[in-house]
């Protein structure tokens, strides 16, 4: 079994099967990295350096925006990721709440996880 | 009798909708004639369900509106063979809209009001007479052998966390892209819970209005909680949904999404508890809660619903089974007696997701033709209508 599991071949973040120990390293999407800390089984590594601002990728879509700078290897959660939607306590622009009809569709997402899987 | 397609021995109703139960509904016009309802279902036992509920009175326009129309679907929907309405006298909801929404499908019907019946033992005494007369003629009912094409599978996530998005909805989406392959349909609901993934949808809508209608829909409850100057993360993602290592509602939905498929082409988006009119898959417009996002869609005719869990949950529902999977091994042990299927081999590589489909599948089509699910066994039966104004 695997320590972690990326879903899409685009995620910037890895979900961690396993708890991670800090200094432990992993490997996904073709990339080693070495938590930084300690980080609880369901929970996300950062694959490598997200600014304050830049999205978080997960299943090949957007999950939300870096609140702070994350460091690759590092605890990816509610402290240094905000959600664009929903968001009546901030003045969201509108167009960033505007649904992104443009963007493709990630249709490898789940056929990756089934690959993965069958591994 | 049986043929190569998949299929299931359902009730084939004067309509000729197909029921997967059948029950003598007995359902309360308003909360004030709920424990009436509940004590005459139990004189007939194990035909009657009750549908209790807080709701029949003191509601403005539309959300009186949902209720009727709420309660009369669930007297016409086919996992009901008969009705018997337990009114006060008084109430907004009118016990003849009720008992007609029941014989327009053909079943047979009739009212109990406790105000007329001179109060609480008298009703009950009637009412129970009532039901027990209706569970015999039921009782003579069967089953026969059904295409798996007449299934509406109702598609629910409650109580996710990283497992829900790895392996017990994608298991879920392919049994959707399957038995929306063989002619069936399957309905999605809980639109907060799609904000964030709509593309992935919109993008499988078979006429660009359907794809409106979704954006339009997810916008107008984004909408919701910036009007009320409110952020929706004090609910979604839930406290444990974040402790299970869900951190946005982006994330959530991504994940809660892959129920509905990654092929069914989006036919349809309909109201709370409207009637699903299309094969293929229907998106229906229902809160994030779990109880009324279920009451809703089974409303809209879905005969089974499937729920995916990943730290585990209770809910059940007064006339649809609801099937529990879940890909978390800890909670399969933890919460054992509420849970159907545990795909967890998938998070460790012992299984692959085709063949956790597999089970599942035969797990549906099992509990269509009558076999028990956990929240059957265990009587959970819950009921919520959604309502957005308060009550006056």
């Amino acid at each position: 079994m695997k320590a972690v599991l990326a879903i899409s071949a685009r995620d910037n973040v890895a979900t961690a099967l396993e708890a991670l120990d800090a200094g432990r390293s992993v490997e996904a999407n073709g990339v080693s990295v070495t938590a930084v800390e300690r980080i609880a089984a369901g929970h996300k590594i950062a694959l490598g350096p997200i600014l304050t601002g830049e999205a978080v990728i997960k299943y090949g879509s957007p999950i939300g925006l870096a609140s702070q700078d994350i460091v690759p290897g590092a605890h990816v959660h509610t402290h240094n990721v905000a959600s664009s939607r929903g968001r009546g306590d901030l003045d969201v622009a509108i167009a960033a709440a505007e649904p992104r009809l443009a963007e493709p569709p990630d249709t490898a997402a789940t056929t990756q996880v089934a690959s993965e899987a069958d591994e | 009798m049986t043929t190569d397609r998949p299929g299931f021995y359902g009730y084939r109703r004067r309509d000729g909708r197909i029921g997967t139960r059948n029950h003598v509904l007995v359902v309360p016009t308003v909360i004030c004639s709920s424990l009436v309802a509940e004590r005459v279902a139990a004189a007939a036992p194990p035909f009657a369900s009750a549908l209790p509920h807080l709701a029949g009175c003191g509601q403005l326009g539309p959300d009186m509106r949902v209720t009727h129309e709420t309660l009369a679907a669930y007297c016409g929907h086919p996992n009901v063979g008969a009705v018997v309405v337990i009114a006060l006298g008084c109430e907004q909801v009118v016990a003849q809209v009720l008992a007609e929404a029941a014989r327009a499908h053909g079943k047979p019907a009739d009212i109990v009001a406790i105000q007329s019946e001179g109060g609480t033992v008298r009703a009950t005494e009637k009412g129970s007479a009532i039901a027990r007369s209706f569970a015999g003629l039921l009782a003579g009912q069967e089953r026969e052998w059904c295409d798996v094409s007449e299934l509406v599978l109702s598609l629910k996530c409650g109580g996710s966390d990283y497992t829900s998005g790895l392996a017990s909805n994608p298991t879920l989406g392919r049994v959707t892209d399957r038995l929306v392959e063989l002619g069936g349909s399957a309905v999605l609901g809980e639109i907060a819970e799609i904000m964030g993934a709509e593309h992935l949808l919109a993008s499988r809508a078979t006429r660009p209005e359907t794809a409106a209608q979704l954006i339009q829909i997810i916008t107008r409850v984004e909408g919701e909680a910036r009007a009320l100057g409110l952020d929706i993360r004090g609910t979604q993602p839930s406290p444990g949904n974040i402790r299970g290592g869900l951190t946005t509602i982006e994330e959530k939905s991504l994940g809660a999404t892959h129920k509905g498929g990654e092929r069914a082409p989006l036919e349809d988006v309909v109201p709370y508890a409207a009637r699903i009119r299309h094969k293929g898959l229907t998106v229906m417009d229902t809160p994030g809660l779990d109880v009324e996002s279920v009451t809703g869609m089974v409303g809209g005719g879905a005969q089974v619903v499937v729920f995916t869990t990943g730290l585990g949950t209770p809910t059940g529902n007064p006339i649809a089974p609801v099937i529990k999977i879940t890909g978390n091994a800890r909670t399969a042990r933890q919460m054992a007696d509420n849970l159907d299927l545990e795909v967890s081999g998938i998070m460790n590589d012992t299984e692959t997701l085709d063949a956790a489909a597999d089970r599942l599948f035969a797990e549906v089509l099992a509990v269509a033709s009558g076999k028990q699910t956990a929240a059957e066994r265990l009587g959970h039966r819950e009921f919520a209508i959604h309502r957005r104004n308060p009550t006056i």
